[in-house]
């Protein structure tokens, strides 16, 4: 389809877009929350008379103060406690909060609450934590048959949040009698997602009915837990998403509403609980990951097995992270052709920030020791990395996972178009005069990396389209524009399935009182899986309106044709306005269609696509600092149709520059209990001056996706494989292969020197 | 010490994007609460509040100020503009069409801060070249983007808005 702007763009560059965080509601006050100053501790005692005397404040609300409330959230494992009660488990975990009448008030007094703690040994590192006799959570909070999208959760016992396992033939036995054995770790760091709008939400309980306005994903799932919460119907919890202002996955799911909520129904006020950078990266981060990946070869550098063990540090509580480790393994091997897997994994809690979903959700920290553990091997086979991928790439329609959707993509095509790209750099740089002076001291490298996603979460969606007495059209859809463009997309959809201009379609923000169902906005699925709802709801549009033409004119249904945007009977041809009109004998009224998706048809089978990430990065390393710079960074959005094609190279460029953050600087450090860099000075995100300097984005169109038009998804893809690319890019210049990340100028620096000849 | 108090609050008068105001402000009230709270200009973004991401941005006197660190009392005496403020009626600043035109945006949360800084710089230095953008942009973080698109398009509206510059050697 054609490059149209996007349906935001204005409200955007003139400040008008609305974001949670700008928000009020007639008579509302301000939440401060006490956060923990302990990592692990028994709460001894709550001092909070002195807060409650401030001025202005309302209520101070503590775990003692939640009545009748559910004490506890969470969507796989119901661990995660609203506000510490009896202890807590992690360095900034809410304790207790202020209610007030302006921000100000609210954040003094909260300073003055009094909380006394008796100190518990901290776990700070998984290795640790899972060979403590010290639990993080002393009882197990799941039940049976409880599952989440297939992930039944673990029982908490020894500090293991999850465990799960994947594995066909028998890899021990191929291993044994391989040709060739390759190991590799590699640790991937703890990182915070840092989206700009840090999290917040804004709170109005009254009784029977609870009204939310926030930054979350997925505001269907939040409605879940928050129903539960204040034992209320579904329809009676009210969340509304407006812009958000990033998302990248780390506001999947529900964070700060029930504090929110639990403040609104202590105090009786609507209250706006808001977080800086610091209380963000206290809510949410990802996991950290160490990955051994054991890969055998035949003689023919063929991959007769790979042997993965992944274990998590996944902080205090597990949000997604059950999810996020099943991901991790079914995206940890890469789509080569393995005989005999086995892939195990463990997710361990700690006593630090807890881990959920962001951008790329496990993949990103398999592939991290998966693709560099490819070109490990490719030096100790001797051949070149990208030939010993082709040698084991599998093939479009060959079966990743047994019992998923085989692959929907041409990967070897995919890496010839990153070779073409990295090769052109090459040439280019050897053609350009240059002064020798400039290559003084600086060692290159490259590298190509592959990664394949069990994508699209699960298909359950619902879109409904109302077309008005002009044929205009209001799309209602609950997936939220987190910055991606699904609203332009869908429009874009929609208005080539009714043959109306964009210009016609007007979309609705989420709001779960007046849009319908929607699983989630996640794992790069709505242009797929939503985008097939709208379809739908297009189709049944159609219908009602052939149904309505048809009783309008006293004849058969079947005596309808629709063709070219117009609805065709005998004597003549109607435009869809027309038909509306007429049946309603006004110029009034209007016909909705409704699509629903769910696990059936062309979706039936799961994943509803594979979502591919392939990218090649060459790097220029500096041998005095250590500094890397990324000279060329190359990207294929296999997406199998772009819809949008300025949209989808943005959603690549964006997921290859985080990714690139994670490679070359980003990193919470934990120092004993307390995360030491809780800001954006000393936790580093890439700059304008960081980017790479020459940038190839590629769309490979094929029309091998399930979606719309044969589209794939795509916002997660390009990240996937850009910190192995970069560690691989790395290891080559330097002549040392990297175990951990990010490769700042001191650690590359050390590895320069432990590639130094010795005496 | 002895002496009176010091003031909690200080009447302060300012040009807020054309318009004089006049208003009692806390001392401890930061320009972003200003903008924000007080007087509905929610187009102003706080992110980091640290100076580090440039989300808050807006222009005193000329100058680009991170909002999210600025104290609202030392606004006495200056004009002050923020993103509410660029546009003459329905028509677009020359940075706000750039930014539309070159697809420079995702989230929008920075676009704001972006949009202002980029107006600083080309009030300051009408011909910014491209090392003088990027030194320039480099100030303010986008986490969607990539920056690509954000370093087209202030470079589109330095080439459409021309040279010259209110003469600050920047």
């Amino acid at each position: 389809m054609t490059a149209v702007p996007r349906s935001d763009a204005w409200e955007k560059v003139t400040g008008r877009a609305r974001y949670a965080v700008d928000m009020a509601l007639p008579n509302m006050a301000h939440a401060a929350v006490v956060r923990s100053e302990r990592a692990h501790a028994r709460i001894a005692g709550i001092d909070r008379a002195e807060a409650e005397a401030a001025p202005g404040v309302i209520a101070v609300v503590t775990a003692d103060d939640l009545g009748d409330l559910g004490r506890r959230f969470g969507h796989i494992v119901p661990d995660h406690a609203v506000l510490a009660e009896g202890k807590v488990r992690y360095y900034g975990e809410p304790v207790a909060v202020v209610v007030a009448e302006t921000p100000h008030e609210a954040a003094d007094a909260a300073a003055l609450v009094w909380v006394d703690y008796d100190d518990l040994p901290a776990l700070t590192d998984s290795a640790g934590a899972l060979a403590s006799d010290v639990l993080v959570h002393e009882q197990s909070y799941t039940e049976p048959g409880q599952e989440f999208l297939g992930v039944a959760p673990t029982p908490s016992a020894d500090n293991v949040a999850h465990r799960n396992e994947l594995a066909w033939g028998d890899a021990e036995a191929a291993l044994a009698t391989a040709t060739t054995v390759v190991e590799t770790t590699a640790t991937f760091p703890l990182v915070y997602g840092y989206a700009m709008e840090t999290y917040n939400a804004l709170a109005d309980w009254q009784p029977g009915s609870l009204h939310v306005v926030s930054t979350a994903q997925h505001p269907l799932m939040v409605r879940k837990e928050l129903a539960r919460m204040f034992s209320l119907p579904l329809a009676a919890v009210r969340v509304e998403v407006p812009y958000i202002g990033g998302g990248y996955g780390t506001k999947s799911y529900t964070k700060l509403e029930p504090l929110a909520a639990a403040a609104s129904w202590a105090s009786g006020r609507p209250v706006k609980v808001t977080t800086d950078v610091e209380a963000a990266m206290y809510t949410t981060r990802a996991d950290g990951a160490v990955v051994t990946v054991r890969t055998g070869f035949d003689a023919g550098a063929r991959i007769c097995a790979r042997d993965i063990d992944i274990r998590f540090d996944t902080g205090a509580y597990a949000d997604n992270s059950p999810l996020v480790l099943t991901k991790s393994i079914n995206r940890s091997f890469g789509p080569y052709r393995i005989p005999n897997l086995r892939v195990r994994g463990v997710a361990a809690y700690t006593n630090t920030t807890p881990a959920s979903s962001y951008r790329g959700f496990g993949a990103p920290q398999g592939a991290l020791a998966g693709e560099l553990n490819m070109d490990m091997a490719a030096d100790r086979l001797g051949i070149d990395p990208v030939e010993l991928r082709r040698r084991n790439l599998l093939a479009p329609g060959d079966t990743i996972i047994d019992g998923k959707r085989p692959l929907d993509a041409d990967l070897a095509a995919d890496i010839d178009a990153i070779v073409d790209a990295l090769d052109q750099h090459a040439a280019d740089r050897d053609a350009a005069d240059r002064d020798a002076a400039a290559d003084a001291g600086v060692r290159r490298g490259r590298a190509v990396a592959v990664t394949a996603s069990d994508a699209g979460a699960s298909p359950i969606s619902t879109a409904q389209v109302r077309m008005h007495a002009d044929g205009s059209v209001t799309l209602l859809v609950s997936s939220t524009e987190m910055g991606q463009g699904s609203r332009t997309a869908l429009a874009q959809i929609a208005a080539r399935e009714l043959g109306v201009d964009l210009e016609a379609v007007a979309v609705g923000q989420s709001d779960t009182r007046f849009t319908p169902f929607e699983w989630t906005t996640g794992a790069s699925r709505t242009t797929t899986v939503v985008g097939l709802a709208v379809q739908a709801a297009c189709a049944d549009l159609w219908d009602n309106l052939r149904a309505k033409a048809a009783d309008s004119a006293g004849i058969p249904v079947d005596d309808v044709v629709v063709h070219g945007g117009r609805l065709h009977l005998a004597a003549e041809t109607l435009t869809p306005a027309e038909v509306i009109r007429r049946w309603f004998g006004a110029d009034a009224g209007e016909v909705v269609g409704v699509g629903v998706i769910r696990r059936d048809g062309v979706t039936e089978m799961l994943p509803p696509f594979w979502e591919i990430g392939a990218v090649g990065v060459e790097v220029a390393v500096d041998e005095a600092t250590g500094e890397v710079t990324v000279e060329h960074l190359v990207t294929v959005g296999d997406v199998g149709h772009a819809i949008n094609p300025d949209l989808v190279k943005g959603q690549d460029l964006g997921a290859a520059t985080q990714g690139l953050g994670i490679a070359l600087w980003e990193e919470m450090i934990y120092d004993g209990e307390q995360l030491t860099n809780p800001n954006l000075i000393e936790y580093r995100v890439p700059r304008l001056r960081d980017t790479p300097r020459r940038v190839t984005s590629v769309l490979a169109e094929r029309g091998d996706g399930a979606g719309p038009y044969g589209a794939k998804g795509a916002g997660e893809g390009a990240l996937n494989p850009v910190p192995a690319a970069v560690a691989a890019a790395v290891g080559r210049a330097v002549g040392v292969w990297p175990t951990e990340l990010p490769l700042t100028p001191p650690r590359v620096w050390s590895l320069l020197h432990q590639a130094e000849p010795g005496p | 010490m002895t002496g009176s108090p010091a003031p909690t609050s200080i009447v302060v008068r300012m040009r807020v994007n054309g318009h004089d105001c006049e208003m009692l402000v806390p001392v401890r009230l930061t320009v972003a609460e200003l903008l924000r709270d007080r007087l509905g200009l929610t187009g102003t973004k706080v992110s980091c509040e640290m100076q580090v991401c440039g989300a808050c941005t807006v222009v005193v006197d000329g100058d680009p100020v991170s909002s999210c660190t600025a104290l609202a009392c030392d606004l006495d005496g200056t004009e002050v503009l923020t993103v509410e403020g660029l546009a003459q009626g329905r028509d677009l600043h020359p940075v706000q069409e750039a930014f539309m035109e070159a697809n420079a945006l995702q989230c929008g949360f920075c676009t704001p801060g972006f949009i202002m800084m980029a107006v600083a710089l080309l009030d300051a230095c009408r011909g910014a070249d491209q090392d003088k953008i990027r030194e320039w942009m480099d100030g303010n973080l986008c986490r969607c983007t990539g920056y690509a698109p954000i370093e087209t398009a202030v470079t589109l509206a330095a080439s459409r808005m021309g040279a010259g510059s209110r003469g600050d050697d920047h």
